[in-house]
């Protein structure tokens, strides 16, 4: 069957809008993106424990902070780190998700 | 709600990190269960979707934000043991590309959201489910949105248990209770939001792939009419 009827779109068709989706949401509207301070961290800071928090082990990240080392416009910088975080957890998680998988029992039209 | 490496110390950060290493370890074969070749792209966009919302922070007032944990979408979406895998994948790029999450905590974010966040959502989804067995795969989204409203306030009393153990500095429990699970429950509200729409997106185009609708729609499927309409 080269058409399906029962699903109204393809399974390829509805990854590859949810890829570009995710791409936008990482890369572009991420830069609108609150900086305050998240529920814990807002938290640690009123109850006075924020500073238990040590320096983080992969600080020196070349992509720490949702930034890319070396590009000095902030926004080209923090949009490029999402655009990167994107296709670094597609790449793992694709992976491994189609090595997990049965194979052989798409029964789909 | 990513914890960093020094609010808990060396031995609970190193017991959660056992229950990660257990709780992944277990999910890594049960999630063979529920993927197969028409799901798992699903599985992989999952992950994608929730670092990509995790990156948008929302402001909930007086100066703080928050962002979607995702494990109810997850959950919903793929299943709850693929979705423990797809948050772990989530957290770890997290952790070690980005500095978001301690790497010494890596063991308890996963913990907080790979395993109570998916599981005390899907959970809840799964009870708010049974007394709605009859609303059919059309009310999916929406008990998904109140299921994950639920689980973020839980995943923010598990920190407080954890803090209780093994917090660094002494902080009064009643004053830290009060304050992660009020603030949390506000997030908790945008985390309903998101994943109704998320969830509601994928049942609107494609309800076959959704682990949560299964029994629902099979149900409508198999429905045996005992009149015939006029």
């Amino acid at each position: 069957m080269s058409t399906t009827t029962g699903p109204q779109i393809s399974t390829r068709r509805l990854v590859i809008a949810g890829l570009v989706i995710s791409l936008i949401l990482a890369g572009v509207v991420s830069l609108w993106a609150s900086g305050n301070p998240d529920g814990l961290e807002f938290v640690a800071e009123k109850l006075g424990f924020v500073d238990t928090a040590g320096e983080h082990a992969t600080g020196e990240s070349p992509l720490a902070d949702y930034g890319v080392a070396g590009v000095a416009n902030e926004r080209l910088s923090g949009g490029l780190a999402g655009i990167l975080g994107v296709v670094a957890v597609a790449v793992i998680a694709f992976g491994l998700m189609f090595v997990l998988r049965k194979r052989g029992t798409r029964n789909e039209g | 709600m990513h914890v960093p490496d020094g609010f808990l110390d060396a031995p609970t950060s190193l017991g959660t990190a056992v229950i990660a290493v257990g709780g992944v370890a277990l999910a890594l074969s049960r999630a063979r269960r529920e993927l197969d070749d028409r799901t798992a792209p699903l599985a992989g966009l999952v992950a994608v979707f929730v670092f990509a919302a995790q990156m948008l922070n929302f402001p909930v007032g007086a100066g703080t934000s928050g962002h979607l944990l995702g494990g109810t979408l997850a959950a919903v979406l793929v299943g709850p043991w693929t979705a423990t895998l797809c948050l772990t994948v989530v957290l770890a790029v997290q952790a070690l590309l980005f500095a978001d999450g301690g790497i010494s905590a890596l063991g308890t974010n996963i913990t907080l959201m790979a395993l109570v966040g998916v599981w005390a959502g899907w959970l809840v989804f799964v009870g708010l489910r049974r007394l709605a067995r009859s609303a059919g795969s059309k009310v999916v989204p929406a008990l998904a949105g109140v299921a994950a409203f639920a689980s973020v306030p839980l995943v923010a009393l598990t920190f407080t248990a954890m803090y209780a153990v093994g917090g660094r500095a002494p902080i009064p429990l009643g004053d830290l209770v009060t304050a992660m699970v009020g603030w949390h429950a506000l997030i908790g509200v945008g985390e309903g939001l998101i994943t109704l729409l998320a969830v509601g997106s994928i049942i609107a185009t494609r309800p076959d792939l959704v682990h949560g609708a299964r029994g629902l729609i099979e149900r409508r499927d198999l429905e045996i009419r005992t009149e015939v309409p006029a």
